[in-house]
């Protein structure tokens, strides 16, 4: 778990190298992640640690923070 | 029957007064009919189209929903004998079901939706194209009406199939309680379009009159009405006008016709909305707000957060994700990237979901070239803005404008000049003659003189009712920037807020344009 959440950390920090993500827990709802970002974000997650997130998955409580984020990856990848 | 008609008011009185006085379980089934008699006024053949849609809808997403069960009930009685595969690729057999009835489902609303607002631009084109290539065949255009709000009603119906498909939402068992959310009054002259987990439970469980609720829901009501008789309908023959008589009306005229258009747009649309939030508010239900001050917004892409919400978040939902995150583009995103490098080709799945999005916006809003190449207008500007984001940032480390009053001022003037110079393709008959008209800003003609001022069809009096109205608009909105307008009101004293809503009628009473001899425009997002 704490492997996948070093590695979104920086996919996020990439995207956004202004924003403590390790803090910020309202991502969506603070309009910091728009849905480029979050298309671009799941791509990368696709590509680098292999888990496809559906358009179902993509909700605010999925993506307000990295803690979310990190849960959602860890499940999809521990149901694949 | 149009919202701002008599009829409308004498319909609304009866159904706020006798949807309280009824049982509370009963109330539903009153909506419903009510529903029924308000789209019925409207065109009998309208109502075959929404049955379409309730029907069809209701059998599929039951259908999904049933298969959905299945599988959970399957795993749980077999959850020892399954390998972790076989559970795998049952569950992958049973998706696969679901995904085709999904989309039938969709297929046969949207295919509906196709048919009745794009087969004659289908055939215009055809005619265009056989004319190009020499061709004297000619198809002949068919004689079909687009019934009322259907727009509105398919998003709406076919975002609950996608819900249900999601496991989102449950299929309801009760076709009744479905037709009523896919018909609620209110909303079917133009939205907003809601969501079955935020509207149905409020549709189907009525809750304690309280007459706090219901006063702001008249309130609204009439600010409504304020929005549309008073600023809208008086503003709508100059605009007319100035779009109809395009030879006279060049150079500023466009100018003055694109300011016009975006206060007439605004009020037409904001006014039409908070009567629609204000009758489901005088009923006790909440609906989604599609507007919150779009005109105080410093980018387009904020524009696009604050206009049309529902209809903005739906496109998001419904078709931007899906898209954007499909194995098609992530395969598109992976071969990009090789080819092209990480910093373009991730930006290939991305814009060109986003190009899909703003067609499909574009022609949603009309069947014409005009609407596409204004959905693609913005998709180009939105584009631009995201890709010169450094370049914004540069700008602001060099200089100190950022945050300035007057550095905020200029980009919310931009914004507006921006769309407005958009919107003007919604105006002029076709692309050509747009670009034509919008050229001529830049040259020196239309020249203002008394005569094409006077044809414009407004008296000075008229003017200063809407330079009036619009103070009032403006003062409103920034008070509403600390909460809600209506909240503020109520804590005055008696006479305070007397006064204010009494003034407001009376203001509606006597500057409003209605009444014997003029007859109220329909409204302008009805026809999507």
């Amino acid at each position: 778990m704490d492997a996948i959440k070093d590695t979104l950390l920086n996919m996020l920090s990439d995207l956004h190298p202004d924003v403590d993500f390790e803090s910020e827990t309202n991502l969506i709802d603070n309009k910091i992640l728009d849905s480029f970002d979050i298309v671009s974000l799941i791509a990368d997650i696709n590509d680098e640690l292999d888990v496809a997130i559906t358009a179902d998955k993509i909700v605010p409580e999925n993506f307000n923070s990295l803690e979310a984020l990190t849960k959602l990856v860890f499940e999809l990848s521990d149901e694949d | 029957m149009l919202f701002t008609s008599y009829s409308f008011i004498g319909f609304l009185a009866i159904v706020i007064l006798l949807y309280w006085l009824i049982p509370r379980k009963a109330r539903w089934v009153f909506l419903l009919a009510a529903s029924i008699c308000f789209y019925y006024q409207s065109g009998k053949t309208n109502l075959l189209y929404i049955l379409a849609t309730v029907v069809t809808t209701y059998i599929f997403t039951n259908l999904i929903d049933r298969n959905n069960t299945k599988e959970k009930e399957y795993i749980k009685a077999n959850k020892e004998s399954l390998s972790k595969e076989e559970r795998k690729a049952y569950k992958e057999k049973q998706k696969s079901k679901r995904q085709k009835l999904l989309v039938a489902s969709i297929l046969i609303n949207i295919g509906m939706l196709a048919v009745v607002k794009y087969t004659n631009f289908t055939i215009n084109n055809i005619n265009s194209v056989m004319r190009f290539f020499g061709s004297g065949a000619h198809l002949s255009f068919i004689d079909i009406v687009v019934p009322m709000g259907i727009s509105y009603y398919i998003f709406q119906t076919v975002g609950y199939s996608i819900d249900v498909y999601r496991g989102k939402s449950s299929a309801t068992k009760n076709i009744f309680k479905f037709a009523l959310f896919a018909s609620f009054f209110p909303q079917l002259v133009q939205g907003p379009i809601s969501r079955y987990d935020d509207l149905a439970p409020q549709l189907y469980e009525s809750r304690k009159f309280d007459w706090k609720v219901t006063s702001f829901g008249l309130q609204r009501i009439l600010w409504g009405f304020f929005k549309k008789l008073v600023v809208a309908d008086r503003l709508l023959t100059a605009v007319q006008t100035i779009i109809s008589k395009n030879d006279v009306y060049s150079g500023i005229y466009v100018l003055i016709g694109m300011l016009f258009y975006a206060i007439e747009l605004y009020c037409d649309f904001t006014g039409g909305i908070d009567i629609t939030i204000g009758t489901a508010e005088a009923l006790g239900i909440n609906l989604k707000e599609n507007f919150i001050r779009p005109y105080f917004s410093k980018t387009l892409k904020e524009f696009w957060n604050r206009w049309h919400i529902t209809m903005g978040t739906w496109f998001t939902d419904y078709i931007f994700y899906p898209l954007s995150v499909s194995k098609f583009m992530l395969n598109l995103s992976r071969s990009s990237r090789q080819k092209l490098g990480d910093k373009i080709g991730k930006r290939v799945p991305v814009y060109t979901a986003t190009i899909i999005v703003w067609f499909t916006t574009g022609i949603w809003h009309g069947s014409s070239w005009n609407f596409i190449v204004w959905g693609l207008g913005n998709c180009v500007v939105l584009l631009i803005s995201q890709e010169l984001e450094p370049f914004y940032k540069w700008f602001h480390s060099k200089t100190k404008v950022q945050g300035t009053r007057i550095w905020d001022a200029f980009r919310v003037c931009r914004t507006l000049l921006i769309v407005s110079t958009l919107r003007l393709l919604d105006c002029y008959r076709n692309v050509p003659l747009t670009f034509r008209m919008f050229a001529s800003i830049f040259k020196n003609s239309g020249e203002i003189t008394a005569k094409n001022w006077g044809a414009l069809g407004l008296t000075n009096f008229d003017y200063g009712v809407i330079i009036v109205a619009v103070i009032i608009i403006f003062v409103v909105s920034l008070i509403q920037r600390s909460g809600s307008v209506r909240e503020k009101i109520y804590k005055l004293p008696y006479w305070g807020k007397f006064c204010i809503w009494f003034g407001l009628f009376l203001i509606v009473l006597i500057f409003g344009q209605y009444g014997i001899g003029f007859s109220a425009s329909q409204f302008i997002y009805n026809q999507f």
